[in-house]
């Protein structure tokens, strides 16, 4: 390529060639791209609805309205086979949204516990999170689930032989029945008493530190605070003079009847993405904790800080910039996983959407939502995750 | 340089845009390829399953065989695909399989919004329910507050929910995709109810571990034709699939079965020879596209219907499942084929 350099500045002769100037290069390569990554959108659109009007099958999103016509199994919200498709969708993605929080905050303890646990003194703590987190990772987790749903759970006793136990709980192949709080008058309070307490907590904790920056004083704003939180529903609740009362399950005449029932296959699944991600959890935290160089300990020690507090806030502070990262891929695997569930018949969003895909014949549509919808909550914990890597990395004073 | 690079770009985008493939007929395409793809059930003990060496067996899988013997004179040129409930509409859509022949109910709306098309109904079916007998469950209408496998995706699974609707009555569904997985959680315990198309029901109780435990309860709480399916766009493919069907109904019509197929061909009855491509200058098989012994080639591959249904439904197999209303019309039951003529 031959650049021009020899023409003098200020020379009002037009240049050889437009072609040949890097900042218009750059532009039209940069519009060509976004040209053919749009013309390529809109022919797979096309194409599709082309190819569907040709075959006759309907298309398009009006769907959703219809009268879903089936029914779902475990659902959180008001479901009868009279309502839409569209709430069909939202109870599948309201199911893969619990399995996914619940599995991560489970799988995130375990993680810690036994991450932690794999650097241990102790000889018999330290094999036995090895073997854990060895056996879970190295097994792919439909057979984790499998294990769960048919080795553990399937083999329960039937309904009329449930395994009673304290506090009206049954256990049961069909799940884990226990009572249902029912709220009485008033107890809207209590919630709002827990904000409270949230709030409070959080000033405290506030103040303590601007006091300590200010005195050196420390203060147990954590004691505090979680005091706060606890303490404050419990006092509105007694001050209202406890407004709770209890549907207990009962035997009918094939099931329990009454209560609340957590179904096997939510059990299963929830405990399996759990037990396997913790496994990979473990490995993250093992090696942030490893990051952190020894000398940073031995100079906490130095400074005259005992253990505890050397860990909490030397250690920890510093392996979580490594954890983090890595621990958002985690998440992320575990909510994808979850649609694992359509192997053992829990109605998360996949397995929903599969009915509706084939009551309704629209399986472009269908296919459309559940990649939108798993984008959606992917990024979503993307999001929260860089914005709390961001608050723990390092702030240049 | 990005003057060849521009044109090129927007001539693909054109052509991508513009053509539309002419796609040839599916019989064309199935002549091409020398083997019928055909989407069957993953695992229905009597419709469509595996034996241990991988054969295919079953009613629907004669379906095939039996197109299979129309297009090639040759029931061995069929390939099968096994599909669940949930993947036989796409695999259809898609093109993956050229027929499907999977104890699918013909509805309006699989006619019309999904775009398929049925006419033959194979057979006569409809929903009913499997409990253990040690419930003391006589009728369905006691099954209030059970809880009922269902494989996800079917016909079945609407009209459950509307039955219990219209009856009052609380259930509460345990679905799969996967038979085999109905079949199981059912057979551990995860249900008290097992709900399907009758036969398929006499087909489940078959695998589960002690089948002499459970019963079918009376009630057929739907209407069930089951038959094989195409795509639309594609008449003569539809003929093909449905005359198909019809050969094999009018053989039993006539007597004409597997063993005595060869002999028939000497038949002075003009309606035989007709039907077995005898006639003179005829051109049934050519107008469906196929050859003038077509029907011939059905009947010598697989028998007539009656002997497809005793084979693999009926006293030939462990199902025993009576004819019922898949007896020919002529005998009180509604299998009744359109002249061949």
């Amino acid at each position: 390529m031959a650049v021009n350099v020899s023409e003098p500045a200020g020379d009002d002769r037009p240049r050889s060639s437009l072609l040949y100037d890097p900042v218009f290069r750059s532009i039209i390569y940069q519009v060509l791209t976004a040209i053919i990554f749009v013309a390529l959108i809109w022919w797979f659109w096309n194409n599709t609805l082309e190819n569907l009007r040709r075959a006759n099958i309907a298309s398009g999103f009006g769907f959703l309205n219809g009268r879903a016509g089936f029914d779902v199994g475990q659902s959180l919200i008001a479901y009868t086979s009279d309502s839409t498709y569209l709430r069909a969708l939202y109870v599948g993605f309201l199911n893969t949204l619990l399995v996914a929080f619940t599995g991560i905050v489970t799988a995130t303890i375990i993680g810690f516990i036994v991450g932690i646990g794999r650097l241990s003194h102790n000889w018999l703590i330290a094999k036995v999170s090895q073997v854990y987190v060895e056996v879970f990772r190295n097994i792919p987790p439909l057979l984790v689930i499998f294990f769960w749903y048919k080795g553990v759970l399937a083999v329960l006793p039937q309904p009329r032989d449930s395994i009673h136990l304290p506090l009206s709980v049954f256990l049961n192949n069909r799940g884990l029945a226990f009572p249902r709080p029912i709220w009485g008058d008033g107890a809207g309070a209590i919630p709002v008493a827990f904000l409270v307490g949230i709030v409070a907590a959080i000033l405290v904790t506030k103040w303590a530190s601007a006091r300590q920056a200010r005195t050196g004083q420390p203060f147990p704003s954590g004691w505090t605070g979680f005091g706060l939180i606890l303490g404050l529903p419990i006092l509105t609740f007694l001050a209202l003079g406890s407004p709770l009362s209890f549907d207990y399950p009962v035997a009918g005449k094939f099931n329990l009847s009454g209560g609340s029932v957590v179904g096997p296959e939510f059990v299963s699944l929830y405990l399996a993405l759990s037990f396997y991600t913790a496994a990979f959890i473990a490995e993250i935290v093992r090696s942030g904790i490893r990051s952190v160089p020894k000398g940073q300990t031995e100079a906490a020690f130095a400074l005259g800080l005992q253990s505890g507090v050397t860990t909490r806030k030397v250690v920890v502070p510093q392996a979580l910039r490594i954890i983090i990262p890595p621990l958002t891929s985690q998440y992320l695997n575990l909510t994808k996983n979850s649609s694992l569930a359509i192997a053992i018949g829990f109605s998360d969003l996949v397995a929903v959407g599969g009915t509706i895909l084939n009551q309704s014949g629209r399986a472009v549509e269908i296919v459309a939502i559940w990649m939108a919808i798993y984008l959606s909550i992917s990024l979503a914990t993307s999001l929260f995750m860089n914005w709390f890597n961001a608050k723990m990395a390092l702030v240049e004073r | 340089m990005s003057k060849k690079l521009l044109s090129a770009i927007i001539g693909t985008a054109l052509l991508g845009l513009t053509a539309h493939t002419a796609s040839a007929t599916t019989l064309e395409s199935v002549k091409a390829k020398g083997f019928l793809q055909c989407g069957v059930n993953s695992g229905l003990a009597g419709f469509g399953f595996p034996d241990a060496s991988g054969n295919w067996s079953g009613f629907d899988v004669d379906y095939c065989r039996a197109v299979a013997a129309a297009i090639f004179g040759d029931p061995t040129k069929v390939k099968f695909t096994p599909t669940t409930a949930k993947e036989r509409f796409p695999a259809l859509q898609s093109g993956e399989i050229d027929m499907l022949a999977r104890n699918t109910t013909w509805t309006i709306s699989r006619d019309t919004a999904l775009g398929f098309l049925f006419r033959a109904v194979n057979y006569y079916d409809g929903q009913g329910f499997m409990v253990r007998k040690s419930l003391n469950v006589k009728s369905a209408l006691e099954l209030s507050g059970a809880a009922v496998c269902v494989q996800s995706g079917t016909t079945t699974e609407l009209n459950l929910a509307d039955y219990f609707k219209s009856h009052n009555l609380q259930y509460n569904p345990v679905v799969f995709e996967k038979i085999e997985e109905v079949n199981s959680a059912y057979d551990s315990g995860r249900c008290d109810v097992y709900t399907t198309d009758q036969s398929g029901l006499y087909a489940v109780r078959l695998t589960l571990s002690k089948p002499d435990d459970h019963i079918i309860l009376p009630e057929i709480i739907s209407k069930e034709p089951l038959g094989p399916a195409v795509r639309q766009g594609d008449p003569q493919w539809f003929n093909i699939v449905s005359w198909t069907h019809y050969a094999l109904v009018t053989a039993e019509d006539f007597g004409i079965t597997k063993a005595n197929v060869d002999e028939m061909l000497k038949s002075s009855n003009p309606d035989i020879k007709r039907f077995l491509g005898e006639e003179k200058d005829q051109h049934i098989g050519k107008d469906l596209g196929l050859d003038e012994k077509w029907a011939y080639n059905i009947i010598k591959a697989v028998g007539n219907y009656g002997e497809v249904f005793e084979r693999n439904l009926g006293s030939g197999s462990q199902l025993k499942i009576a004819r019922g209303l898949n007896q020919l019309w002529s005998k009180g039951g509604l299998q009744y084929a359109p002249p061949i003529r």
